[in-house]
């Protein structure tokens, strides 16, 4: 009898930490907008350690069971998939936890290409967009993106697009006009510009005329000017020849105030001509005028 | 027979294409094809390989830095707000006493954009991954994952580096 009686106070005590041991259980939202204040709800009695654990956030609270666990506007702010734990000395509950992005745009990351290009070329700029709340998470559900490229007269093309997973991209037509355009990208009210220079193209055309200058033929270009009738930059090269009797001489001229001269030797019958790029101009046959 | 060999056709794709590209990293990979956009750069398929080793690399640096509490070992692979988040969820990690490992085993993923400036490629992966958080080294819970994930790649000087990684069930 005295053996029985220690043999149950002894099970007893083995199995007393068990006994006393309080389980606790939880309920959690399956989802929640970030940055949202939510509420876990736990049971049982005794203390507990509530996790929240994802790769982008981390919380950990000791929490008193039976009681609702407040989490303030602000706490859980980073996007993603999430395990909540609520742990007692002798259990483990557990529950999976969506955080998805807040609804309102606040940031649009705008990537424009180039920052520089010739006029009227067709879809010559590009521009995508990625949306972003204010915790800087993607915001995936789809929206309307306003593409926006104005000229300095004030001239505007426009595209909406909407976005997919997050993102949206347009391309765009280069004005007919040099100078600063604006490209701008809108959601609401959070908007992102660059500006995009656009510089005259190539040469429409190249007109050259001839006469003599001492010892000399003095070759000149009337102004350059684009197929816009944008003034071609200074700079821009145009390369003079003169052939004769199968020799041929060539030099480089940079524009100078819109247009390109240069002094070449006399030669009768010699064939002149001038090109800038791809650019053919007229020719000239030297008679000795 | 031939029925049979058809049926297991693509899981034996997805097999080879594992063992030959990814034994590392010991998870199935499956590659849908890129979505076709109207109007967006034509991706190269050298460009998507690239892309798509660089991200599946990424996991493992996640893995070891997040086991670790080593944010520096997310520098290789992550950058921008990826790079800042996960720099963060170490450092509460670490504050808090507590660790995570993840360990992938499955990746279904397909690129879903590519910018038409060449300067990011979206993706999205539905990942199944086996997640145990470690509070002072003990564990305290195991779970498998299966979520949604959605990343935007940038270049970098010689790879593609994650700029957004963020799970979307």
């Amino acid at each position: 009898m005295k053996s029985k009686l220690t043999f149950l106070a002894c099970t007893l005590l083995i199995a007393a930490p068990g006994l006393l041991s309080q389980d606790g259980h939880l309920q959690a939202p399956k989802s929640i907008a970030a940055g949202n204040g939510f509420s876990i709800q736990t049971s049982g009695s005794g203390k507990a350690t509530l996790y929240i654990v994802g790769p982008n956030q981390v919380l950990k609270r000791e929490v008193e069971l039976g009681q609702p666990v407040p989490f303030a506007s602000g706490t859980l702010h980073n996007a993603g998939h999430y395990l909540v734990i609520l742990k007692t000395d002798g259990s483990v509950d557990k529950r999976e936890l969506d955080v998805t992005a807040a609804s309102n745009a606040s940031e649009l990351t705008f990537l424009a290409r180039p920052s520089r290009l010739p006029v009227g070329l067709h879809d010559g700029i590009t521009g995508a967009v990625y949306v972003f709340d204010a915790y800087k998470n993607l915001i995936t559900v789809p929206a309307s993106v306003s593409f926006e490229l104005t000229n300095p007269a004030g001239a505007a093309q426009t595209r909406v697009v909407q976005t997919h997973n997050g993102a949206a991209f347009t391309a765009m037509d280069s004005t007919q006009q040099q100078g600063a355009d604006k490209f701008t990208a809108r959601l609401g009210d959070v908007t992102n510009t660059r500006i995009v220079g656009q510089v005259p193209g190539d040469p429409c055309g190249i007109k050259m005329s001839a006469k003599p200058s001492g010892q000399q033929i003095q070759l000149v270009t009337e102004p350059l000017r684009d197929c816009s009738g944008n003034a071609v930059p200074d700079g821009t090269i145009v390369t003079f020849t003169e052939t004769y009797d199968g020799a041929e001489t060539t030099v480089d001229v940079p524009l100078k105030r819109g247009i390109a001269q240069v002094d070449m030797p006399v030669h009768h019958g010699a064939l002149l001509t001038a090109a800038s790029g791809v650019v053919l101009g007229n020719q000239i046959r030297w008679e000795g005028q | 027979m031939l029925k049979s060999l058809k049926r297991l056709l693509p899981a034996l794709c997805v097999l080879a294409f594992t063992g030959a590209n990814h034994a590392a990293a010991q998870a199935n990979v499956r590659i849908e094809p890129p979505v076709a956009q109207q109007g967006a750069r034509i991706l190269e398929e050298q460009t998507a390989s690239a892309a798509i080793r660089d991200y599946l690399q990424s996991w493992k640096s996640l893995s070891a830095a997040l086991e670790q509490n080593r944010a520096d070992l997310l520098n290789p692979d992550f950058s921008g707000t990826a790079r800042d988040k996960l720099g963060e969820t170490v450092q509460e990690q670490d504050g808090a006493g507590l660790s995570a490992q993840y360990q992938d085993s499955s990746h279904d993923i397909q690129i879903v954009f590519y910018s038409p400036e060449g300067l990011s490629i979206e993706l999205t992966d539905t990942v199944e991954y086996d997640m145990q958080v470690m509070d002072h080294g003990k564990s305290i819970a195991n779970q498998h994952m299966r979520s949604r994930y959605i990343v935007v790649l940038t270049p970098a000087e010689a790879r593609w580096k994650v700029h957004v990684f963020q799970a979307m069930n």
